[in-house]
């Protein structure tokens, strides 16, 4: 369970590498600085691609979460 | 956009849609990875880029063509984007510019104006060179 509100997810199940990457990418950069995102990915290249990109991208990584099948990933827009 | 100045650059030689697949995507990759990203068309890679070729084209690497119907198939059944949305998606995304090598433009008589439009410039080998030093090359 998250103790945080998400501010908007993407469904992104089906798509595949990098195309649940590039929802986050875009949705990160749609949001305002404190906003939680989220994106849904049924790519297994998605847990380790995604963590690696927040890293990279200097923002704050939440949580990973399994959900029927699929990889939910949740972030804090911090810049 | 990038604020670490790494390049990252692509020789695009082939012209198959199995590798200009996995070319778009790896470009997508870096990009998002924030490095300045290029690729160099040359020879079937350019080839690929001519206007609307992308549309039709269904060619596919000769030492794999037993896969080339299944492959074809899958990716549509599956709804994959085509290797050009991949790359505009990577180019709204980032920093990625496709450049089109001049010799085999000569070769082959083709202009920049009969290339797809997400081709910036024409450009030479020395210049790739040049402007690939020091960072990251790939030949696909």
């Amino acid at each position: 369970m998250q103790s945080v509100t998400i501010t908007r997810e993407s469904d992104a199940r089906g798509s595949f590498c990098p195309g649940p990457l590039m929802e986050l990418i875009r949705i990160i950069r749609a949001a305002q600085v404190g906003d939680v995102l989220a994106v849904i990915s049924t790519d297994e290249g998605s847990k380790k691609d995604i963590p690696a990109w927040i890293a990279k991208a200097k923002q704050e990584f939440l949580v990973m979460e399994e959900i029927e099948g699929a990889t939910r990933f949740v972030c804090r827009k911090i810049k | 956009m990038s604020e670490n100045n790494e390049k990252f650059s692509i020789v695009l030689f082939s012209g198959t849609v199995d590798k200009l697949m996995a070319a778009s995507i790896i470009a997508t990759g870096a990009v998002a990875m924030e490095k300045e990203v290029t690729i160099f068309l040359t020879f079937w890679g350019l080839i690929g880029f001519r206007k609307d070729d992308w549309k039709t084209n269904t060619r596919f690497s000769k030492d794999f063509e037993e896969y080339r119907e299944p492959a074809m198939e899958m990716m549509q059944v599956k709804k994959v984007p085509s290797w050009m949305s991949t790359l505009k998606d990577a180019m709204e995304l980032g920093n990625l510019k496709i450049k089109a090598c001049g010799m085999t433009m000569d070769l082959f008589n083709i202009k920049l104006t009969d290339l797809e439009p997400v081709v910036s410039e024409v450009t030479g080998v020395v210049s790739f060179i040049k402007e690939a030093e020091g960072g990251q090359v790939i030949f696909i």
